[in-house]
């Protein structure tokens, strides 16, 4: 028989502190019984020091003192019930339904901690996803099985631009695979959460989504629990059940920013700006678990967004992730602010797994020299606008005054389209030929002879 | 064994944090002794002793452990074993192999799986080389095994063991436990000699002496071997922030540097990259040994989700396995990607044991963590009188791509070769993103004679010249920024167009293209020694007054930032062929000048 235990000495934010306790293991779920009223409340054990126990609580604390509540510890990890019914279904970030459905019961329980994937389990993503985003296909192609996050700042379209990824991706190649969608709320105003809602709806995805979600209203340590629970149930879905499951999580700054709060209250010696310097391997024990599996028909796709603090890559949250995902598509506020849309910016964006995801047999074979000609090329665009800032574009050289003309072009035309357009990635490709030549032929080295013959668009 | 421990005292865990628990009862505990910890048999290493408290790091996830549970003491420090088996194979930061782990449990690293080594149940054919009455040293070979197609496997007398052969076994098949010779010391002891021995991580292996590294470590990137050697038993860091190109750059090296062994070790970095090694090194030809390149690797993975602790031993596993090759007489090249990772885990661990922190929430002992490591490199002879070397190459990861971060920093003072990445080159994919105005090779001067006496007479000179060019360049582009090109005089203007073709056409290398992947010294130097010539030919012309715009001739400057992909790595006739074609061109159009 598990012990009950009274007496709190301590709450600091979302930790109680408890002594005297025998027998209990790390990571030990309790439940929190408020006697009062019978409401219970979940925490976990974090920390063990001879007879007292640090507990993180996923509500509110407020109002916990003692001999308010009793302690119960459950003898269980932070297991949730995994079944198929899952999806279609809307909880919590500690995993608890909160659409009116009756609660999973299932057989099957996962530890939502996860654990390491063996890299000799793992297979090298390579498929090509098609959102119909030219800029991301041609320039930071999708990967099944990749993690790519958006980074995006505040006020910028990146719920649109996930929304359309949604509903313009293909995931699977073939029919008989199954495809879903794992949606993770964690700190979000219920306005954004709601646009999420009605576009799975309008995506006509709705049965196929799992929805975990907690509001910015919510308690910050159940914002720890949230991100957990949707890829334990993504893992499930992809790995138990052989699904294409593409995983939208936002925002990773808000699941950050509770990283240090907690961190802060257990008065641990901070790193850059205050978080904690385990935040890489925390953010690593999220990220890592997208990918597929060997011999195996099953994927985790993963897309999270966050918002960069004052649009400041070098943020520890952006600059931690970059440093764990495959790539990341970054938005800018200045194409934004010039009405393009998906604001793109591709010079910083990447995909690391595209190389081997593109060119002949799975999208075409210039797919390589057209991206790399369109990065050297928009990047020289950068130099060349640098420049006409300082002596007016009147006295640009005739070749820079092209690259002017480029650079408009494709910021219209190639970056820019319309929230509802899908374009497959053939016209993209073809797209990305018309504004290169724009310019001379001299200044295309990335582009080979035999290419070159057989796309460039000849003048009528 | 099992008998013994039982005898022993063991200690009672009364505390844990994460990745490090505390136990009560420890007084016959050693300091860096290995232990298990709990029901589940978590391995882990005491840290720190004090009184009866003693701390210990645990190498695997501890959720589930409970106070009360046992500490048994294995009675050695964490040591691997050291014998074949290695090549060809992926080890967690402990050494268990990961193939095996798999076995146990197909998709998911559990733990409490225990402490797994080298296969011990494979047979390996072995040749004995000593007989009765043969005095064997420390680090002498008493025979070998083909561990794979490339490598052969001396079998050594463990550093520190030395006597008179008394027995030795037929050759024959033997695995890494049966007692293939046996040897009586001065004392007149019996000592077993295996296939495999073992050896405590945290120690470096002794060797007869160091000496000096006169050989560079040829690479086939041409920013690397042309402009900042790396010489082997050399040390070189490459820095960057993410997406610039380190992970790539040590793939490159992995694959292509001709080293004879490689010991590559993914410390805190992506699960997906380690697959891709392992799907893609098996494919890849050694031009050298003309075998797959995976024949002569070792991989060590622990990645940014595996468990901390592990993290930092995986630095140490690496380095003592390049250790255990070079004392056969091998020449070694060791990539950690990234060092930053093992020194957040050490930042990680001392936060845990509440330690006064130094910059940034690092320990004040990362300079001599980071000193320590990369001493452990250099070109030595071995006990048994070889030459063996270990070169290292450590990614660093520093925070929002600034170098003045601790990790980089201190790495800066421990290596000799620094290839700074640099993220607007990323950006523009200029690839590699090697910055050529910060990056430097401390090895130039000692490996001078080398390449004069190898490659050309000229091959240095050239080198210092083209990179002044690039110096130059840099200056003018600040002016350009500020003006335009059409003001510069031509001359200047000539060093901008002949600089982009450097860039363009030789810095820049394609790690995805077959034949730039790799590129032989001979054509390295051969390419860099056409740019000179027209760049040279170009400024007789500026003598006579011709403008840039006529001395670029366009189909001249295309085929020059296309000879990397054009001239096959092994006919370098396309060259001289290009040569030509500029006397042509620049003779018609010198005599219309002229006249
Ligand atoms: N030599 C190269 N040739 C071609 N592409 C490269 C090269 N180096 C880097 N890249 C590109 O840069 C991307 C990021 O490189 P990577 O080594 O993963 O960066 P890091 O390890 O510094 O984060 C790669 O996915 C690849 O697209
Ligand atoms: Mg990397």
């Amino acid at each position: 028989m598990k012990k009950e235990y009274l007496q709190i000495d301590k709450v600091v934010g979302p930790l109680i502190q408890i002594s005297d306790v025998d027998d209990v293991f790390y990571g030990e779920v309790v439940d929190i019984v408020e006697i009062s009223t019978g409401n219970i409340k979940k925490g976990k054990v974090i920390k063990i020091e001879e007879k007292n126990v640090i507990i993180q609580v996923f509500q509110n604390t407020a109002g916990l003192s003692a001999g308010s509540s009793i302690i119960k510890f459950t003898g269980e990890s932070f297991n949730l019930p995994m079944s198929l019914d899952l999806q279609g279904r809307i909880f919590n970030g500690i995993g608890e339904p909160i659409d009116n459905g009756s609660d999973i019961f299932s057989l099957v329980e996962a530890n939502i901690n996860g654990r390491p994937i063996n890299p000799m389990s793992r297979e090298y993503p390579r498929n090509f996803i098609q959102t119909g985003i030219s800029s991301i296909d041609t320039l930071a192609t999708l990967i099944r099985g990749q993690k790519l996050p958006i980074f995006s700042g505040n006020g910028l379209p990146h719920n649109e631009l996930a929304a359309q990824i949604v509903r313009q991706a293909r995931l699977g190649d073939n029919v008989n695979e199954e495809f879903g969608v794992v949606f993770a709320a964690i700190g979000v105003k219920h306005d954004d959460e709601k646009f999420f809602r009605k576009s799975f709806d309008e995506a006509n995805v709705m049965d196929r989504v799992v929805m975990f979600v907690n509001y910015a209203d919510d308690p910050i340590a159940e914002r720890i629990t949230t991100p957990r629970c949707a890829l334990t149930a993504a893992e499930y879905l992809a790995f138990e059940k052989h699904m294409h499951i593409l995983v939208v999580m936002t925002d990773i700054t808000s699941y950050c920013e509770a990283l240090r709060e907690i961190s802060s209250a257990r008065e641990e010696v901070p790193s850059r700006k205050g978080y904690p310097g385990y935040m890489y391997s925390d953010l690593a024990s999220l990220y890592e678990r997208a990918g597929m599996l060997k011999d195996q028909v099953g994927s985790i796709t993963f897309l999270p967004i966050l918002t960069m603090p004052n649009d400041d890559i070098t943020h520890p949250i952006p600059d931690l992730t970059g440093y764990i995902t495959e790539g990341q598509i970054v938005l800018g506020r200045d194409l934004f602010q010039r009405s393009i849309y998906p604001p793109v910016a591709i010079l910083p964006s990447l995909s690391r797994l595209m190389k081997d995801g593109i060119g002949e047999g799975f999208t075409r074979g210039d797919h390589a020299e057209v991206a790399n000609q369109l990065f050297a090329s928009y990047s020289k665009v950068q130099e060349v606008r640098d420049l006409s800032q300082i002596i007016g574009e009147e006295d640009l050289s005739p070749t820079d005054k092209k690259y002017m003309a480029f650079g408009r072009a494709f910021e219209a035309e190639f970056l820019n389209q319309g929230f509802d357009e899908g374009r497959n990635i053939i016209e993209s490709l073809d797209l990305g030929w018309q504004l290169l030549s724009l310019l001379p032929l001299t200044e295309l080295d990335r582009l080979s002879p035999e290419n070159i013959d057989k796309y460039f668009p000849k003048k009528a | 064994m099992a008998v013994n421990e039982e005898n022993k005292v063991k200690g009672i865990i009364s505390a844990i944090n994460g990745p490090v628990i505390k136990g009560k009862n420890m007084t016959s505990f050693k300091m860096r002794e290995m232990v298990t910890v709990g029901e589940q048999r978590l391995i882990g290493e005491v840290i720190v002793l004090e009184g009866d408290i003693g701390t210990i790091q645990v190498y695997e996830e501890t959720e589930g452990l409970k106070t009360g549970e046992e500490i048994t003491p294995t009675g050695r420090p964490l040591s691997l074993k050291l014998g074949p088996g290695m090549l060809k194979n992926m080890f967690d930061g402990i050494q268990r192999p990961l193939e095996k782990i798999q076995e146990l449990s197909p998709i998911f690293i559990p733990e409490g799986i225990g402490l797994l080594s080298i296969d011990d149940k494979k047979m390996w054919t072995a040749t004995l080389s000593v007989k009765p009455g043969d005095l064997l040293l420390a680090g002498s070979c008493f025979g070998t095994v083909q561990e794979t197609q490339v490598i052969q496997n001396r079998l050594l007398v463990p550093p520190n063991l030395s006597g008179t052969v008394v027995s030795v076994m037929p050759d024959g098949e033997y695995t890494i436990e049966d007692v293939l010779v046996t040897i009586r010391d001065a004392k007149n002891e019996l000592h077993e000699l295996k296939m495999a021995h073992e050896w405590p991580v945290r120690t470096p292996r002794p060797n007869a002496y160091r000496r000096e590294t006169l050989v560079p470590l040829i690479t086939g990137q041409r920013v690397i071997d042309i402009f900042f050697p790396i010489a082997k038993g050399g040390t070189a860091a490459i820095p960057g922030g993410f997406g610039t190109g380190k992970t790539m750059t040590q793939h490159q090296l992995a694959k292509w540097s001709d080293a004879d062994i490689i010991v590559y070790i993914g410390c805190g970095e992506r699960g997906n990259e380690m697959t891709e090694v392992i799907e893609d090194f098996p494919k890849l030809i050694d031009p050298r040994s003309g075998k797959s390149i995976m024949e002569r690797t070792v991989l060590i993975a622990n990645t940014s989700n595996m468990p901390v602790a592990a993290r930092e031993a995986s630095i140490y596993t690496g380095i003592t396995i390049a250790e255990y090759y070079r004392d056969m007489g091998y020449a070694v090249a060791m990539m950690a990607d990234s060092t930053s990772r093992w020194a957040e885990a050490l930042r990680e661990i001392s936060g845990r044991l509440e330690e006064m922190p130094a910059e940034e929430g690092y320990p004040a002992y990362l300079p001599s963590r980071i000193a320590e490591f990369y001493e452990r490199a250099g070109s030595i002879e071995t006990l048994g009188g070889d030459d063996g070397s270990i070169t290292i190459i450590g990614a660093v990861s520093p925070a929002g791509g600034d170098f003045s971060e601790p990790v980089t920093e201190n790495t800066k003072r421990f290596v000799n070769v620094f290839l700074a990445l640099d993220k607007s080159l990323a950006y523009a994919r200029h690839y590699p993103a090697i910055n050529w105005l910060e990056s430097y090779s401390g090895y130039l001067k000692i490996l001078s004679d080398w390449y004069e006496d190898n490659v050309a007479a000229d091959c240095i000179s050239l080198r210092n010249k083209m990179l002044e060019l690039m110096y130059e360049e840099n200056k003018l582009q600040e002016m350009v920024m500020l003006v335009g090109e059409d003001v510069l005089p031509d001359d200047q203007r000539w060093v901008l167009e002949i600089a982009k073709i450097i860039k363009v056409g030789y810095l820049q290398q394609n790690a995805y293209n077959k034949d730039d992947t790799y590129v032989p010294l001979e054509k390295q130097y051969a390419m860099l020694k056409a740019i000179e010539y027209l760049f040279e030919r170009g400024r007789e012309g500026l003598k006579l007054g011709i403008p840039t715009s006529q001395l670029k001739n366009v189909d001249i400057f295309s085929q020059f930032i296309k000879m990397k992909y054009t001239i096959p790595n092994d006919d370098l006739s396309g060259i001289d062929k290009l040569k030509d074609e500029i006397d042509q061109y620049y003779e018609v159009l010198f005599k219309k000048y002229e006249n």
